[in-house]
């Protein structure tokens, strides 16, 4: 790849994938030229990727932090003193995924529920961006229903009847036999139901008290609460249907409940925080006129330094901005406020290697080398200094992930990304681009 | 010939006009820690009915919690600071405001445990002591290459001591902008610290990276000389970036937004510092020590 003509087109593929990558979604662009009109929608494409070992399949959209979506931040710290040392991780490991699957059902769009060990103490923290209210995300995640499938005991009984816990006998069958339940419609009559499917066990012994009350009403009970009593119907072993005069929005919640379960930890709550998506929506607005002003603000002062160079430099710092915003997309990275101020920090510095090889270049002229070399000799002998300052930086974001939580970790996530995308930039982009396009430097005198 | 290596007693003496009264007022008045920082809550409302704060903080006591201070924010909002109080006493809370003052809207509600809080000060230090010490060693081994009889561990510590320079600059400041402008410091202050801290010494390794270039290239002269003139060389170089860094803040500054001022207000002052102790602190401390070590008299 010395070729300076390849890499150029490797830079430009790279430029043109980024923006492709970094188009919003669902913009529409219309409007009319003379004759012509224009009315598309453009949107960053699906990401379909299926290498047998290797699927990713999601949308191409940047994540915000609860800082900027708004919504409610819960720290939540298990109790493990009854938990046998070893069986601790596990114990959280399992918390966890009922709690995220609690969230998941409840609709939050694109929660963040994750474990975290710090020191002696487990913890879970979860992120619902657009939930406003703390007490209904709280009920949300510290409920633990309790599902139990009884029958009359007056088995004449018929399903007129209202079943209490007083007339009623527990059949044996109870939410631990209940793998997972699920909000769907009749495919008759169209009616919202809760189909639900039964573990391997629970499978033996639903389909022994089914066919005991065949044509018998089965009472279900959520926290000794009657939901329905629906007559058996059938002989049914592992996936069943539960109907009633149910509305899709009492499906959802009946899913909900079935599903939540019990936890295997008490938890409590140790840090919550509820931040408005107003004063989100603003910051968002503001940092990003932040960013555009101070990306022109330096491409102004390039221009008035360096010249054609800093011309140059310019076309790679906007080079720079798509590379990390379509990187931000990929990994993907949550951005929060503080990492759009690492990013907008990050634009500062990446010039800043541009302006070592430029200084460096300025001063090889001054001591009256040819433009040719000096140009050559900016690169070589600005790059030790390039090397060693950014990984010192590096070194700083390594540091700062490995000890910070959430908003630190995003801010040197984004700052790391950041100076490794400038050092491609401003030294491959750069000298990529100088020598296609550097007059002087493609002629051999002076 | 600009001479800053002759004048270093000068500019340590700047440094030290700035570092010392924020050192005093970090003694006197400390810093003006957030719930991040010490757990407890902190609550905002909003009501246009409020007024008299008194009645605000009877209706608080009332309630058994203890406040720790009550802040009028903007013509209606308040802000509340009280131990850490959980949702339910919140709720109570809440209710009983509004029952007096009709509708009170709650703006933001923010718990953080103690332990969440002393954690994230235990945090905050290891992480300055590991990225202090990740550096040294780095930039030892990164300039092993120096020639004898200059140590590259040297090199190191001065760049951390233009590091701490950096981080004393700041904290002093913000002890002073704390009792002064009741500025408070959170994790995103401690984030910004860290950033000055990668920053300078990121700007200390490229004077310190011309004057292992130039030891090489001027053996004959003295280590006082090789210094001052790579610092002159690098000059350019180091204002134009900051220039540029401190453009970009100056952007966030004014448009960014009132959640991030403070954020901002401590890169700008940081990144300043850093450029300063590494053209003025750094590479003349660095000289002083050879000095002292007595390898290379000054000879011009």
């Amino acid at each position: 790849m010395k070729n300076p003509k390849h890499l150029l087109w490797l830079i430009i593929i790279l430029t043109l994938l980024a923006v492709i990558i970094d188009l919003p979604k669902d913009y529409r662009i219309n409007f009319s030229l003379g004759k012509l009109k224009i009315d598309q929608t453009i949107s960053s494409p699906q990401l379909n990727i299926n290498l047998g070992f290797l699927k990713i399949n999601r949308d191409l959209n940047i994540k915000e932090g609860l800082d900027l979506s708004g919504g409610t931040h819960l720290v939540l710290q298990a109790d493990m003193k009854d938990i046998s040392s070893d069986k601790r991780d596990i114990a959280l490991n399992s918390a966890t995924e009922i709690i995220s699957r609690r969230v998941n059902l409840y609709g939050v769009s694109e929660p963040i529920v994750q474990s975290a060990k710090a020191g002696g103490e487990y913890r879970i923290i979860v992120e619902l961006p657009g939930v406003k209210n703390i007490d209904q995300a709280i009920e949300l995640i510290g409920q633990t229903a309790q599902l139990d499938f009884r029958e009359f005991k007056d088995s004449t009984a018929s399903s007129f009847i209202i079943p209490t816990i007083d007339n009623t006998n527990t059949t044996g069958v109870t939410g631990k036999d209940l793998q997972k339940a699920q909000a769907e419609f009749d495919p008759q009559t169209g009616a919202p139901v809760v189909a639900f499917t039964m573990t391997d066990d629970g499978a033996k012994k639903f389909e022994a008290v089914t066919k005991k009350l065949l044509n018998k009403p089965l009472a279900i009970f959520l926290d000794e609460i009657p939901i329905s009593w629906p007559t058996v119907n059938a002989v049914i072993s592992k996936n069943g249907v539960i109907s009633g005069n149910f509305t899709t929005q009492q499906t959802k919640q009946l899913t909900l409940q079935l599903n939540a379960g019990a936890l295997p930890v008490p938890i409590k709550i140790v840090e919550q925080r509820n931040v408005g998506a107003t004063l989100g929506r603003e910051s968002v607005k503001k940092s990003l006129v932040a960013g555009v002003i101070g990306l022109l603000i330096v491409a102004v002062f390039m221009l008035l330094n360096y010249g054609f160079m800093g011309l140059i430099s310019v076309v790679a710092l906007i080079i720079y901005t798509l590379l990390s915003i379509a990187i931000f997309k990929l990994i993907p990275i949550t951005l929060t406020l503080a990492g759009i101020a690492g990013f907008i920090l990050s634009i500062g510095m990446a010039v800043d290697a541009n302006i070592l090889i430029f200084e460096r270049m300025k001063e090889e002229e001054r001591s009256g080398k040819s433009k040719k070399t000096a140009i050559e000799l900016g690169f070589i002998r600005a790059w030790s200094s390039i090397k060693d300052s950014n990984i010192s930086s590096l070194i700083t974001c390594a540091v700062l992930y490995y000890f910070g939580t959430g908003m630190i970790r995003g801010f040197a996530l984004t700052l790391a990304v950041g100076v490794l995308v400038s050092m491609f930039s401003a030294i491959t982009v750069t000298e990529t681009l100088l020598k296609n396009f550097y007059r002087d430097l493609n002629s051999n005198n002076k | 010939m600009i001479d800053i290596v002759g004048k270093k007693w000068w500019y340590f003496l700047i440094s030290g006009l700035v570092i010392i009264p924020g050192l005093l007022s970090l003694l006197v008045f400390g810093l003006r820690f957030s719930i991040d920082f010490t757990g407890g809550t902190l609550l905002e409302i909003q009501s246009s009915k409020i007024n008299n704060s008194e009645d605000v903080r009877k209706i608080i006591q009332d309630n058994k919690i203890e406040l720790s201070s009550l802040t009028k924010t903007g013509s209606d909002t308040y802000i509340l600071r009280t131990k850490a109080i959980d949702n339910n006493q919140n709720v109570r809370l809440q209710a009983d405001l509004s029952k007096k003052y009709g509708e009170v809207k709650e703006l933001r509600y923010e718990t953080v445990g103690p332990t969440i809080g002393s954690e994230l000060a235990k945090k905050a230090l290891m992480s300055l002591i590991v990225t202090s010490f990740m550096i040294v060693l780095y930039i030892a081994w990164s300039f092993r290459t120096v020639p004898k009889p200059y140590s590259s561990l040297k090199f190191g510590l001065c760049a951390i001591a233009a590091l701490l320079h950096d981080a004393f600059v700041l904290i002093g400041l913000f002890s002073i902008f704390g009792y002064l402008f009741k500025v408070e410091v959170d994790s995103l202050f401690v984030t910004a610290l860290l950033t000055v801290i990668g920053f300078s010494v990121h700007d200390t390794i490229v004077v310190f990276d011309r004057i292992r270039e130039n030891l090489r290239r001027m053996p004959g002269k003295s280590f006082s000389f090789i210094t001052n003139e790579s610092i002159i060389q690098t000059m350019g170089r180091s204002l134009s970036t900051t220039f540029t860094v401190l453009l970009t803040l100056f952007s966030l500054l004014l448009f960014g937004g009132e959640t991030i001022r403070w954020f901002v207000v401590a890169l700008f002052i940081g990144f300043i510092s850093g450029t300063y102790s590494s053209i003025f602190n750094a590479a003349p401390l660095l000289v002083l020590w050879e000095e002292k070590a007595g390898f290379h008299k000054q000879s011009g």
